[in-house]
């Protein structure tokens, strides 16, 4: 901020607060000509004034505040750029990228700054961290039967993921039911956290241009066919013809495949619904569905314990 | 002073009558969507699956009505009323007070019709859009120059206590509209902000809260000055106490805005300002509330008789209970707890109901009988009635609210033992669900008593009984 605004909002702040003292003071003492308590010489519609004087608690009060005011103002920011005695800040406003902020972080901490966020996340990390850090040491598959780390991996999704995968874990449309043992990206631990740390992105693409509206109309029968679905033959019959292009992605047998999250046709599992209309939408127009990248933001700590948990859904006993 | 009726035959009662009765109607109008939009949150299967009947749409409708429609009908009315009274002259062009009539009754059916269809500007309490912003602009030019000219050809020497209210109020809703509303037309039901980012946000809170500190504070101030002196036939209690609780009131207001945007991407020096005057306004709003109570000082017990005065002074406790709890919650670390839960919801009504609309609800009271030339109002049991009905309807409302928002904080900041919270959100909206029953509760309450004084004004506007006194007495 240029000295300008700094002055600028210096006057006018603490100028507000210095008119109201100076008003306060100036109708402190009786300059009104009409002795106190007595009424004011002028009249309207009836209605008459008193000129008592300002109550004694009410005034001090008010000057109370004025001075915390001030004092506040220099302890605190609050004139322009004036940083305040004490260095607080509520974050470091302005960065853009996490390496800014890991950098600002760093230098506030080197200035001695008090940087309430900061300060508030690595209390966190004190204090929280410990446990996370101890089941990081064991791998998924043992912490998916531990009951207190699943406790912990069940707050964390529904903070963070039911929003989408819902509070029960069973999805919606677009978003993959996590108990089912059915999984796009593969369900090994390994996969499930990879899906986690790294986001996941499946794409279908939209073949209505392509098939036309009969084509589509084939290769759906011949898809809905495939999960044992009651179809006219001689449309699926065709549509088979054309999978070939299908199959690209979802296998020949049109089982899917792990590696670019193509689902699985024969196992009437529908993430954007299985009636035929919905598979219809999905072949002309084509889906996309993302999973975000949690890394950055939970942690791989944290994304373990999750993982874990996601993992002891499809894996009870 | 005691002046027989016709003393002053040459006033412009005719607008004055005109904003009173819209007022009646648009404060049932205005309070029975919030009723509405209250009973959705506890029966979503209100909204009928229809859009428009959505919370979404009837929400910035019901605040819309109440704050500019309810609210600026008793304003209108009174303003023109006090300034006429007080300054001993005529309105300043009569032509121009009809205009604010019409304009403003546009301006609201225009809000009625185009809010539920989903055309918003989507700022808060500044949801219309850009045609109908321009409309306002003119009207409230308009009712400027008609104030001022009317202060400019007054008949006495000083300009009284209420009027320094109503023209700042007047000025700085011109202000705070014009420059909030700024904007880029995109057709000719959508546009935006001419703002971007933190500036926006600013803007729109440095209008928003001062629709709080000058729309719903100064204005009702002004209304405040002259109908409790004049209801309880006492003088105003101290000439100096209101001179320095008008400039700083004004003077202070007008940064308040940032408080409502603690802890997000607002500068931190922008939010340190924000709170610090937010603070020190608790004890110039303060003044307004001694003022008016100890106004009535050595006439305590007209309060057992008169249902108005009851009126009149209990708004002022609503006052002051509620311009103590806003600079409390502006407070940061307060504000930590309360920001975005129910209380924002309370501690509003709790100044909207028990402030604004009980004030107006008296002066109305006060004023209905005067205009159309009665002695009173028809019942004095009704109007007695109506003020247990608002009374406890604002007190269930606000103390709902107060717990539902405490308990909401609380909830939202409890952590386990691993850090994780230990509430979801919807669990905290489950815990909410008794409070906003009681919610509904108070607003039927207040809605009745509405409904009373609808009849009640309507009997008194068609009694044949005609009066003998224009000021009523003083029981």
């Amino acid at each position: 901020m240029s000295s300008f605004w700094t002055i600028w909002i210096s006057v006018i702040s603490l100028g507000s607060i210095l008119g109201c003292y100076l008003l306060l003071r100036w109708c402190l003492s009786n300059k009104t000509g009409v002795e106190e308590g007595k009424e004011m010489s002028h009249e309207f519609d009836g209605i008459v004034e008193i000129n008592n004087p300002l109550p004694q608690w009410w005034t001090y009060l008010f000057i109370l505040t004025m001075v915390w005011g001030v004092v506040y103002f220099i302890l605190y920011p609050g004139l322009g750029s004036w940083q305040g005695l004490w260095g607080w800040k509520s974050s470091n406003q302005g960065i853009l990228t996490i390496e800014e902020g890991k950098k600002a972080t760093a230098e506030a901490k080197e200035q001695g700054l008090v940087v309430q966020y900061d300060r508030e996340m690595e209390h966190a990390k004190e204090t929280y961290g410990p446990i996370f850090a101890k089941y990081a040491q064991q791998d998924i598959e043992t912490l998916a039967k531990d009951p207190e780390a699943n406790k912990v991996g069940q707050r964390l999704f529904l903070q963070n993921c039911s929003q989408c995968h819902g509070s029960d874990a069973r999805g919606g449309k677009g978003f993959p039911n996590l108990t089912d043992n059915d999984w796009l990206h593969g369900g090994t631990p390994a996969d499930i956290k990879k899906t986690i740390m790294e986001g996941r992105q499946g794409t279908m693409p939209a073949w209505g241009a392509t098939l036309g509206e009969q084509g589509v109309k084939e290769v759906v029968a011949y898809a809905l066919s495939l999960s044992g679905r009651q179809v006219d033959q001689s449309l699926a019959d065709k549509g088979q013809a054309r999978f070939a292009i299908c199959a690209a992605c979802h296998g020949q047998d049109g089982k899917g495949n792990i590696a670019m999250g193509a689902p699985n046709l024969t196992d009437n599992i529908w993430l954007y619904g299985g009636t035929e209309r919905a598979v219809t939408e999905t072949v002309m127009n084509g889906r996309h569905g993302v999973m975000p990248v949690w890394k950055d933001i939970l942690g791989e700590e944290k994304i373990h314990v999750i993982s874990a948990y996601v993992y002891s859904l499809s894996h009870t006993e | 002073m005691s002046e027989v009726s016709q003393a002053h035959p040459t006033y412009n009662y005719n607008v004055v009558k005109q904003f009173s009765v819209m007022a009646v109607v648009w404060g049932i109008i205005g309070m029975s969507i919030g009723v509405l939009i209250a009973a959705q949150l506890i029966w979503p299967e209100l909204n009928f699956n229809t859009p428009w009947l959505t919370y979404s749409r009837l929400r910035p409708l019901h605040t819309n009505a109440v704050i500019f429609a309810f609210g600026g009908c008793a304003l209108f009315a009174t303003s023109y009323y006090v300034v006429q009274r007080t300054s001993q002259v005529r309105l300043f062009s009569d032509k121009l007070a009809a205009f604010t009539f019409w304009g403003w009754q546009t301006v609201i059916v225009l809000a009625v019709i185009t809010l539920p269809q989903g055309m918003t500007s989507t700022k808060e309490y500044a949801e219309l859009e850009w045609p109908i912003d321009i409309l306002i602009a003119i009207v409230w030019i308009a009712y400027l120059i008609n104030f001022f000219g009317t202060i400019i050809v007054r008949k006495v020497s000083h300009i009284y206590v209420a009027n320094w209210f109503y023209g700042a109020f007047i000025i700085t809703i011109a202000v705070l509209h014009i420059g909030n509303s700024m904007a880029i037309p995109v057709s000719f039901t959508k546009s935006y902000s001419m703002y971007a980012g933190a500036v926006d946000a600013m803007m729109q809170w440095w209008y928003g809260h001062n629709a709080v500190g000058f729309f719903l504070t100064a204005g009702f101030l002004g209304m405040m000055y002259y109908f409790i002196p004049k209801q309880a036939g006492r003088p105003v209690y101290s000439y100096r106490l209101s001179v320095v609780h008008f400039w700083a009131l004004i003077s202070l207001y007008i940064w308040a805005g940032p408080h409502h945007l603690h802890y997000t991407a607002l500068p931190d020096w922008v939010q340190s300002v924000g709170m610090v005057m937010s603070v020190i306004l608790f004890l110039p709003s303060w003044g307004g509330m001694i003022n008016g109570i100890m106004t009535l000082s050595g006439a305590w017990d007209k309060l057992r008789h008169d249902p108005v005065l009851r009126f009149l002074i209990v708004s002022l406790s609503f006052y002051g209970m509620s311009t103590f709890e806003g600079p409390m919650m502006a407070i940061k670390t307060v504000n930590a707890l309360s920001h975005y839960t129910d209380w924002t919801i309370g501690h509003v009504h709790s100044g909207a109901l028990g402030w604004v609309a009980m004030v107006s609800i008296g002066s109305l009271y006060h004023l209905i009988p005067v205009l159309f030339n009665k002695t009173r109002m028809y019942s004095y049991k009704l109007v007695n009635v109506h003020f247990w009905l608002a009374t406890i309807g604002v007190v269930l409302y606000i103390v709902a609210m107060w717990i539902s928002g405490v308990m909401q904080g609380m909830m939202w900041r409890a952590v386990n033992s691993d850090g994780t919270l230990t509430y979801s959100f919807v669990e905290s909206l489950e815990a909410s669900k008794p409070f906003y029953f009681v919610r509904f509760l108070g607003g039927c309450f207040i809605v009745c008593g509405m409904l009373l004084m609808a009849y009640n004004c309507y009997r008194t506007i068609r009694s044949t009984e005609e009066n003998v006194q224009l000021e009523p007495k003083a029981a």
